[in-house]
This record gives structure tokens, sequence and C-alpha cells, in this order.
């Protein structure tokens, strides 16, 4: 066998605890991030069995996905989801975990608030209760969601049982055409793979592409890896990862810092080592990408008309049940479509780059008022941005108002829920029928297409708004 | 926690030939603010089994009591989406013990084995004459057996093996789950984790 080995290789080898016989391998983990939702059952299990937290500063909790995001400084009015916070702050009480609940100054989404305070390092195992973990891939970190058994798991011992997925490259070459964004990126590539394809394999991304995205871009690209059925996505850290940990609260300093600079600096696939598949993309193929159907591998150029079923691969049956619940019919334009909200936030576009793009559009031009806009920074971090940055003030000016962090309209927990039978233009990460709450219909795309939904109240190409503009 | 022991199940199965089935539909996210693992059978398919106001949609599969059994015989790609262990637990609460499909999807498929729901994947081909088996005979027996690995249809005795690890199978015939066996090995994790540059 060769020597040589992939990113992936070399951060999870040294993380093997030891491999069990016939079975999996016991994978030790070093960040532990925890949420209200996936977290209650397991601290309930260590509980019952008496284990207690192993290492409680490898553990780090927040409340994102059942927080309001108007009036944070009320109590929550839901009892089941207030009962669910105050669950969290217990036990992060009762066992030395820190925690960064409702109002807290470092709130916000999970995936976003690790890396802007540093507990997201490059080659780390990280892992929590959630899928979109693969977003802390973006910094050459092994980072994937798990079970709340595994949460258990990690909580009692540090360690999940793991068999090793499969290794697969995805590199995109060349330079993104005008109006293509890390999320079109991701898009296109979960099109051409499907929900499903890259299930049982960790995904690393490389090529110019990926080299020349911001480490913003980067968290959209990883986090969407789940998407086509990948385990996670990784990217091998560079100068501008380095730059964007340093001097980060959980960022080491001092001697440990040229220690952890020394391991880092090794964190690349060595020239000629193996992966299971390799796939090559050309970033001129990419335009701004819309999803038409009910998961995320159902998009296309946002130019193109919805496919027939014919020329797809997969069930008929279950494409056509897809459209039918989007109310579409093979064939139409997604272009000029009425539209009656526009979510932007979440893990995957809740960033302050995110904003940027949004409100680049926006600026100058008025909501449409057939459009009710969400606008949910990922964390306080990018909500004082947008302030200190002078966003808010053209997003005011422009009609559109800011709300609070969390998770938000992307998984419907809390009230902002699309209402049944209404379409929304979302910068989050999943369509799938009722995620934006019981009978919403979502299409998924870039901040630049959901500001040129937002500004014109139908599906509009951004490109052209942005040529008004240059 | 711990489970029922697995290994032979003889039942009926339901049918389910959607591809792509999310964990978004097996449980809605608004049925996830339990703080306790209680009652998630109850909205199992919440929105493909009940109409908004609560009435049950009379076409769906969970409604027709022609159909019932300890499996359930999902299309390709079942599980994707969110990790929410939720999912596992609202298909083990409602009474399934197994799975089967073409394809799962990796996190549910991990959660259904740490809890005792077995995943059982088949060739397209098999799962096809699952389908029709059902189809022509509601009634027709499915004869899943861990020890083997084999997946049967009783009537006709076509026959099919499935893959599962040899410590996961361990775990399932004997209702252990990885926990208890971490637990066990924590002197050896806490000596490993001195060693770690992080
Ligand atoms: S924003 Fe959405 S995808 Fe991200 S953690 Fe929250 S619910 Fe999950």
């Amino acid at each position: 066998m060769s020597t040589k080995k992939t990113l992936f290789d070399k951060v999870w080898d040294s993380h093997v605890v030891k491999h069990v016989e016939d079975g999996p391998d016991v994978l030790f983990i070093d960040r532990h991030l925890v949420h209200e939702v996936t977290s209650p059952v397991a601290f309930l299990g260590i509980k019952n069995r008496k284990s207690g937290v192993l290492f409680p500063n490898k553990t780090f909790a927040t409340a994102d996905h059942n927080t309001p995001t108007i009036n944070q400084h009320l109590p929550v009015a839901d009892p089941l989801s207030a009962n669910q916070l105050k669950a969290l702050e217990e036990n992060a009480k009762e066992h030395g975990i820190s925690h960064w609940g409702l109002g807290h100054e470092k709130n916000g989404i999970v995936h976003v608030v690790g890396p802007e305070y540093g507990i997201t390092q490059p080659g780390a195992t990280i892992v929590c209760g959630d899928s979109h973990t693969s977003t802390h891939g973006a910094f050459g970190a092994i980072a994937f969601g798990i079970g709340t058994s595994e949460v258990e798991m990690v909580l009692s011992t540090q360690c999940i049982m793991q068999p090793k997925p499969k290794k697969m490259r995805i590199n995109v070459e060349g330079e993104l055409n005008f109006g293509v964004t890390p999320k079109d990126v991701a898009l296109y590539i979960i099109s051409q793979l499907t929900t499903s394809g890259a299930t049982g394999y960790f995904v690393e991304y490389a090529g110019d592409v990926f080299e020349n995205m911001t480490m913003e871009g980067r968290m959209t690209v990883c986090n969407l890896s789940i998407e086509m059925g990948a385990r996670g996505g990784m990217i091998a850290p560079d100068e501008k990862t380095f730059e964007y940990v340093k001097g980060r609260e959980f960022t080491p300093t001092g001697a440990a810092w040229d220690k952890a600079m020394a391991y880092w600096k090794t964190l690349k696939t060595d020239e000629g080592a193996e992966f299971d598949k390799e796939l090559t993309f050309s970033a001129s193929d990419i335009e701004p990408m819309i999803t038409y159907g009910t998961n995320p591998g159902m998009g296309m150029g946002i130019s193109k008309s919805i496919p027939n079923a014919e020329d797809l691969e997969g069930g008929v049956a279950t494409y056509k049940k897809s459209l039918g619940y989007m109310a579409f019919n093979e064939g139409e334009d997604m272009i000029g479509k009425p539209i009656d909200f526009v979510f932007i936030g979440s893990c995957t576009n809740g960033r302050i780059e995110d904003f940027r793009a949004f409100t680049s559009i926006v600026k100058g031009r008025k909501k449409a008022d057939n459009v009710t806009a969400w606008l949910v920074p990922g964390s306080h971090k990018v909500e004082s941005a947008i302030k200190e940055e002078g966003l808010l003030d053209i997003l005011t000016e422009a009609g559109f108002e800011l709300r609070e962090p969390g998770c938000s309209a992307c998984l419907a927990m809390n009230d902002d829920k699309v209402p049944a039978g209404k379409l929304a233009v979302s910068t989050s990460n999943r369509n799938f029928e009722g995620r934006q709450g019981p009978g919403s219909r979502t299409l998924l795309a870039s901040p630049l297409v959901a500001a040129a939904a937002a500004v014109t109240g139908k599906v509009t190409d951004p490109r052209e708004l942005m040529k008004e503009l240059a | 926690m711990a489970y029922d022991k697995f290994e032979i199940l003889n039942s009926t199965a339901v049918p389910l030939p959607i591809e792509n089935v999310d964990t978004d539909q097996i449980i809605p996210a608004r049925f996830l603010k339990a703080t306790e693992r209680k009652g998630f059978g109850d909205n199992l398919f919440r929105d493909w089994r009940y109409n908004g106001d609560n009435t049950p949609k009379s076409d769906f599969v969970l409604n027709n009591p022609t159909y019932s059994g300890k499996i359930l015989v999902g299309g390709k790609n079942f599980g994707s989406g969110s990790s929410r262990e939720h999912a596992a637990w609202a298909v083990y609460d409602y009474g399934f013990r197994c799975v089967i499909s073409s394809f799962f999807a990796d996190i549910f498929k991990g959660n259904c084995l740490n809890i005792g729901v077995l995943p059982v994947q088949v060739s397209p081909e098999f799962a096809a004459k699952v389908f029709a088996a059902i189809e022509a005979d509601p009634n027709t027996e499915i004869s899943v057996n861990l020890p083997e690995q084999t997946v049967t249809i009783v009537k006709t005795g076509e026959k099919e093996s499935f893959d599962i690890n040899g410590y996961k199978k361990q775990n399932m015939l004997n209702g252990f789950d990885d926990i208890d066996y971490l637990n066990n090995i924590k002197s050896e994790i806490s000596e490993f984790a001195k060693e770690l540059p992080l």
C-alpha cells in the first residue's frame, strides 16, 4: 500500500484511538459543538448511566435552532422551546460546559460561531448533532454531523465509533463567471452528483476555484457537502486559513501557536495519494443556480427551464411527486415566477460576506411590495458587522429590516414559518417538503439571487441587476 | 440506551416506494422540541400522514389498514438530510424494527444501528421484487435473518444476502450499543488524548 496520504487520511488516522476488529474505528473528537435540540436526550443518557462528561472543556454549547429572531430580550413564548433552552442551560452548567445562550453576546448559529471564536481549527476532528457540521471542513478539519446517541458518546468518552469513509476529490478548475458565488458552485456540484452521489464518501475540494475562495465561501461549500450525501467535505488549510484563525479567542497563542502552525502546514494531500473517486468540473460551466424541486439536487442554472422527467436518472414517479408539491411543470422557466418570501440567513449563507452580496444588489432599490423578507444574521458578530459596515442603513433605506440571530426559517422550528403554498427564495440549504413550515415551497439560491428576487418580487437573474449597477 | 435483541424477524411489511425520503418527512422539525425520547412514533411521517387539521390522509400507506408489520420498505436513498436521530426513534417507536431499502443515507443508517433498528440494504432488483410481492399480496411475509445476514420473501423463497460489519452485528444480536463499548475503554482514551497535537 502506498504511504502517500490524503489530507483526510492525515487528520483521521491521527485521531484513531483504536480499530475494532471487523468493525469501526474509535475516533477521538477534539471539538464538540452542542445545541438545544439534539442534546437533551444525550444528557439524560449520561445521567442514567452515571457516566459524566470526560472533557467538558472540549464541548461548547449555543442555542440556535429554537430561538426567536425578534424580541430576544423577552421570555421565549413557546413553552416547549423555552423548555429545551432551559435544559441546555442547566445541562451545560451542571457539567461545566461553556454555554452561549439566548442573549449572550457570542450567541449565534453553532456553525457560524465555531469559526468566529477560533473553536474551529485546522486538523481538528469536530462533531455536532447537526448534519451541517461539515461547514468546519473549510479549515481543513474533519467535521461531520452525528446522532444523539453519538452526542452522548462524545460527552461521556470524547469518542465515537465510525467506519472510515471512502475518499473523493472534487476539483473545480478555472475562473468563476460573473455573478457566480460559492453557493452556486455547491448547488452545481450537487445537481451533478444528486443528493446521494457522495454517500459513503468524505470529500476534499481542490482546484483553482476553492483556492481563490474566501474562508466564508469555503464554509458555504463545505456546509453543503451533506446535501449530496457526503459525510463531510474539507479544503486544505492555506495562508488564508491561518490568517482567519489567528488572534481569535480560542486560537492558540505564543509557543502553542508555533506548534500548531508547524502541524497545520503539513495538512495537505500528498502528491500521488489515492482517492476512491475523483471528479473534475470546469468553473466556466457554472451560472447562478436555483432549485426547482424538493431536494437540493434538483437545481439548475437560473436561465434554464425545468427538466423533463424522461431526461433524468431516478424514479419518474418521485420526480413528478416533487414537481407536484412545488406546483411546477416540466419545461417551465424559473425566471419570472412570482415569489412571496425571501430568507437570507442560516449556516450556509448567514455570514457577513452574504449580507454584503445581498446589499450590493439591494442598494438604491426598494423591496418589492409582494415580498416578505427575513434577514437573519448567523450570529451577533455578523449582526454587529452589518451595522458597523453601514449595510444596515442601506437595507433600511430599501425597506428591509434586520432580525436577531438564529437558525430561523432554515428549519422553521421557531415562529419564522413560510405559510402553506407560499414560495420562498432562501439562501439556506434544504428545500424538502415543509422544511420552512408545513406546505411551504422553497427555492434554494445564493444571496445575489435572493436579493434580485427581493427587489423584483419574482425569480430574477441577478446578473441583469448587476449589469445595471456596473 | 440498550434495546431489544435482534435475531430473526418474520413479519409483513409496509411499502413506501418513494425515493430520497428525507428525515424532515420522517419527523418534521416542529416535533423535535421534546427533552425526552418519548412519543415520536405518533408523528412519524406526520405531514404525509395527516392533513393540516389532523385528520388522517386516507391515501398514505400508514393509514391504510391493508398494510402493517414491523418492516418498512423504502425507496432509494432513504433517510437523507438532517442528522436528527429522532427520525430513527420515530421509526422504532412506531413499531418498526427493520427498514429495507436499496440505498440508505449514511447518518440515518448509523443512527438506526445505534438504537436497534436494522437497516437492510438490498440490490435495486431485490427491492423491486419485495415491492412487487407486497403489492401482489399485502399479507406476504418477509423474513430477515440477522445471524445468516439474509432477507427472504417467504412465499416465493427469493432470498438475498446483506452486509453488516461484524461488530455491529454482534451489538444488534446482543442488544448492546457503542456507548457501552466506549465507557469500558475510557482510561485508554484518556491516555490517547495526552498525545494529541491540539
Ligand atoms: S441554520 Fe439550518 S442547517 Fe444550519 S444549523 Fe441551523 S437549522 Fe441546521
